[in-house]
């Protein structure tokens, strides 16, 4: 049977409108009485008419895909459903990003910042997801993020779709005076079984642009669809492997200059003098400009090329201030630590009394482990850029980025102009990983069109300044506490995890005077740790947000990078400690949970888990996170040159599988980001500066250190997941916890490479 | 100074020392090469230049007297070069941005070793970084355009 879905009229009207060319279907939002406190002017979009398909006279169907297409496939299966009920091929549509546009608000994104396991559904739960939910409105939060797009998406896009189709269909019946349910639809293709007559939907988009959509909606049953939960050719893969100029950095416009950024290395530092003589000697060089802003100090070069504004930036003599926090890495970590030693902090989740449990407890049956993770940087493959022209009054912006709202927002307050002012077009991403989250390239290349009279500037940044100007994972201690039953099962688990506030953080950049305001209990900080379904009768994760002005933000599964990291290792170590399969303790703490157990014991079967290949060993890792239950088994082999990973094997169980090639492909993705990470990669300081630069010293897998993967995608959880970062938390704790199998060594800070060689 | 890009002859105004990649980006209009680090360690910028896959990115402008070819000039009367349409066919890329280095580098590998083993091509892509960890699609796509290729 179909899922009927009521439109609810007080925050959604299905919508039909005449635009040039033909006719747009999508929603118009009511207006909502809201006083917005936050942001007044970004939720000005809201009683537009906002779009997800346009169907033009001449045939020619139009999707808007209003997220980021940074590699995940989103712009596909967003495509896709609404191709699914309006009942085209993937091949008759094409599909575009769209405007920004507070009426594509990511309401999905803002849920799951809600401080609850994803497994609790009572109506506490749920009510504070849905404010997290309003507040995504309020602050028209456009975002690409989180995991939420298409979970976000799969109701609205596939109601548009099937509301175009509805009247679409109406147009006909009313014209060979059939009922519509009478009517065959197919390919975009209405015909008259009576007759054989047959008219396309360029031929009705004008009738249909004068009907109202029915209020009552029937959308496909799950056993109906023909292109959804089917592998699909994502639609960007030609431009692809052509090289096309899809990107940011492709951006190409008449009288263009070029431009680069040389911001201040200690981060949050002022400008103190500079001298930039040699760099405007240089033939070619345009301007020198100082940017100063929430994101950072420092100049920016316009030169007529990149590479001359490349030299111009090297050739800038500057003295810089004072870094905002400890000056080196070993300060830093003595921070951190003081901060978990000192203990307090915020439980998200208690279960029991873990106090009382540990009291009196036998030393021997007390397993205890600290644990720590560098900050990292995400290096995406295509380096910051952006593009800007003020001309007139008016600011456009061609940015790679994840929050198209925000950064007009953003665009009008570095520049000084109103958001009606600024345009933001939102090209594809070479990567993204939660950097492109953030406003700071946008900003300068704002900042930098305001100096460049009139003229778009291309301002792309080296990876040196990448690397060494990112909003980093943040650096992270745990102490993890355990208390074992003669079964070696645990009776409490007591964690403590101490970092500064990724929230905060990137919060401070956009609204910089919330910035220290008290935010409440940042869910990062022991996100994928709190919210684990094991079933241990004493429980409690308590964060504590350590004040460090190392500027955080969102890096590739946020909280559960660390954490995964931090409770995986140390169930592994429950485990070994109490003379238990790693697996079978799985199994055991969460009986209870029919999505884990199935997930579980199918890693196990694919990965014949228990037997051995000589000098091989295995590790094992299981999260929750963004909705997904994940077990990975990794695969390591010891070899004359180092340790090999040999295979990954992966169990996912993602509740409704849109595109299943498509799933595995990011699952894929996200395991080797979280393995390059564990390995290797750390962003360290010296004399408040960054000291990794490019990708000698900050390096990440390559083809020959990839190992052979096995995944299998399982549809049994109640809800529907995200998928783009469920790889990555699991990756870390499996690799490190194969290693320990295989030699013994428990390695408990990252990267791993500090103790162990890698081929 | 004249250069001959995907087969076409172009006069280019530029400083000797530039490297080739930001001479054919910002001055001949080919977007194809992508910037990715600045110092060869990436990969994302490689052309062919003499059959052997090199970094633009490391290559003076003034230096270049043979023929460029970039991923721009792969696809001929709009029919994928092999290697283009097994990438297609193996639905390679993610974000993408790697891509035309990595298909460079597997363009002159194949033409030079026709069936390479695992290690091989281990050897001649190691230099190309993927941040969205395409690399086994990538192996496997190469092994499949070896088979069309030599077919």
């Amino acid at each position: 049977m179909g899922l009927v879905l009521k439109i609810a009229r007080r925050t959604f009207l299905l919508g039909i409108t005449a635009v040039a060319g033909g006719v747009a279907f999508g929603y118009y939002e009511y207006q909502k009485p809201v006083h917005k406190p936050l942001l007044d002017d970004l939720a000005e979009g809201e009683t537009t008419f906002n779009p997800y398909v346009k169907i033009n006279t001449d045939g020619v169907i139009t999707v808007i895909a209003p997220r980021a297409e940074m590699g995940q496939g989103v712009m596909t299966t967003l495509a896709a459903l609404v191709a699914e009920e309006l009942e085209v091929g993937m091949d008759q549509i094409s599909v575009v990003h769209g405007p920004a546009s507070g009426a594509y608000y990511n309401s999905a994104a803002m849920a799951g910042g809600a401080p609850f396991p994803d497994f609790e559904h009572g109506t506490q739960q749920d009510s504070l997801r849905a404010v997290m939910g309003a507040f995504g409105k309020i602050v028209s939060l456009q975002m690409t993020g989180g995991s939420s797009s298409t979970v976000d998406a799969f109701d609205k896009m596939r109601n548009a779709g099937a509301a175009a189709r509805e009247v679409l269909k109406l147009a006909a019946s009313q014209k060979w005076d059939l009922k519509p349910e009478k009517l065959i639809v197919e390919g975009a293709i209405i015909t008259n079984p009576v007759t054989g007559e047959a008219l396309s939907y360029g031929e009705l988009a004008m009738a249909a642009s004068k009907l109202l959509p029915p209020e009552t909606i029937v959308l496909k049953d799950k056993s109906k669809w023909k292109i959804l939960g089917k592998s699909q050719p994502r639609l960007d893969m030609r431009d692809k492997v052509t090289g096309a100029p899809v990107f940011g950095s492709d951006v190409k416009l008449p009288d263009m200059v070029y431009g680069t950024v040389k911001m201040s290395p200690r981060l949050g530092a002022k400008l103190v003098s500079f001298d930039a003589k040699a760099a405007q000697a240089i033939a070619g060089v345009i301007k020198v400009v100082e940017i100063d802003c929430q994101f950072g100090n420092g100049l920016g070069v316009i030169a007529k090329d990149t590479w001359t504004a490349f030299k111009a930036a090297s050739l800038l003599e500057v003295v810089w201030g004072d870094a905002p926090y400890p000056a080196d890495s070993a300060k830093i970590s003595t921070v951190l630590d003081d901060a978990l030693k000192a203990g307090g902090g915020t439980s998200l989740r208690t279960i029991g009394d873990v106090d009382k449990q540990f009291a009196d407890a036998p030393q021997d049956n007390i397993v205890e482990a600290s644990y720590s993770v560098p900050f990292l940087a995400h290096a995406t493959m295509e380096p910051m850029n952006a593009t800007a022209q003020l001309k007139d009054g008016k600011l456009e912006i061609w940015s790679p980025n994840q929050v198209p709202t925000i950064s007009r927002y953003i665009g009008a307050a570095v520049a000084g102009l109103a958001q009606d002012d600024v345009t933001v077009h939102t090209t594809l991403m070479g990567g993204g990983f939660g950097r492109r989250c953030e406003s700071d390239f946008t900003a300068y290349a704002a900042l930098m069109a305001v100096a460049a009279e009139g003229k778009p500037v291309k301002v792309i940044w080296t990876r040196e300044e990448d690397i060494t100007h990112d909003m980093y994972r943040a650096a992270a201690v745990a102490k993890f506490v355990a208390l074992t039953g003669d079964d070696g099962v645990p009776v409490a688990l007591d964690a403590t995890i101490a970092m500064p506030s990724t929230m905060r953080s990137v919060i401070s950049r956009i609204l910089p005077w919330m910035g220290s305001m008290p935010l409440g209990p940042d869910k990062a900080i022991t996100d994928g740790a709190f919210n684990q379904p094991y079933d241990i009768a004493n429980m409690r994760f308590r964060g504590i947000e350590v004040d460090l002005k190392v500027p955080v933000g969102f890096w590739r599964s946020v909280g559960n990078s660390h954490n995964g990291f931090f409770h995986e290792s140390f169930m592994d170590e429950i485990a070994v400690a109490g003379k238990t399969d790693p697996v079978a303790l799985r199994l055991k703490l969460m009986a209870d949970q029919p999505t884990a157990l199935k997930v579980i014991q199918r890693v196990a079967a694919m990965s014949d888990w228990g037997t051995n290949v000589p000098n091989r060993a295995k590790g094992f890792a299981f999260t929750l996170a963004f909705g997904a239950w994940v077990a990975q088994v990794i695969e390591v082999e010891n070899t004359p040159k180092g340790i090999k990973i040999t295979k990954v094997w992966c169990a996912a169980d993602v509740g409704i599988a849109l595109d299943p090639d498509n799933i595995k492909a990011q699952i894929m993705s996200g395991v080797i980001y979280g393995l390059s990470a564990a390995m290797t990669q750390e962003i360290t300081f010296s004399d408040g500066m960054v000291e990794q630069s490019n990708f000698t010293d900050f390096d990440a897998m390559r083809m020959w250190q990839v190992p052979e993967f096995e995944i299998e995608i399982l549809e049994n959880g109640e809800a529907m997941s995200g998928v783009g970062e469920i790889g990555t938390p699991g990756a870390a704790p499996a690799l490190a916890n194969a290693i320990f199998a295989l030699t013994g060594k428990r390695i408990r800070n990252l990267p791993l490479s500090k103790e162990v060689g890698f081929i | 100074m004249r250069l001959t890009i995907n087969g076409v002859e172009v006069e280019l105004d530029v400083d000797p020392d530039m490297p080739l990649l930001w001479a054919l980006r910002d001055y001949a209009g080919i977007l194809g090469p992508k910037f990715g680090c600045g110092i060869g360690a990436c990969g994302a910028c490689t052309v062919i230049i003499n059959g052997e896959a090199v970094r633009s990115c490391q290559t003076l402008v003034g230096t270049v007297t043979t023929p460029v070819l970039t991923i721009d000039g792969l696809v001929k009367d709009d029919v994928l070069h092999p290697v283009q349409q097994a990438w297609l066919d193996g639905q390679v890329a993610q974000c993408g941005y790697c891509q035309s280095g990595q298909i460079m580098s597997a363009v002159a590998l194949l033409a030079q070793k026709p069936k390479p083993t695992d290690q091989e091509i281990d050897e001649a892509m190691g230099g190309n970084l993927c941040r969205c960890g395409t690399y086994p699609k990538i192996r496997a796509a190469i092994h499949s355009a070896s088979e069309t290729m030599g077919a």
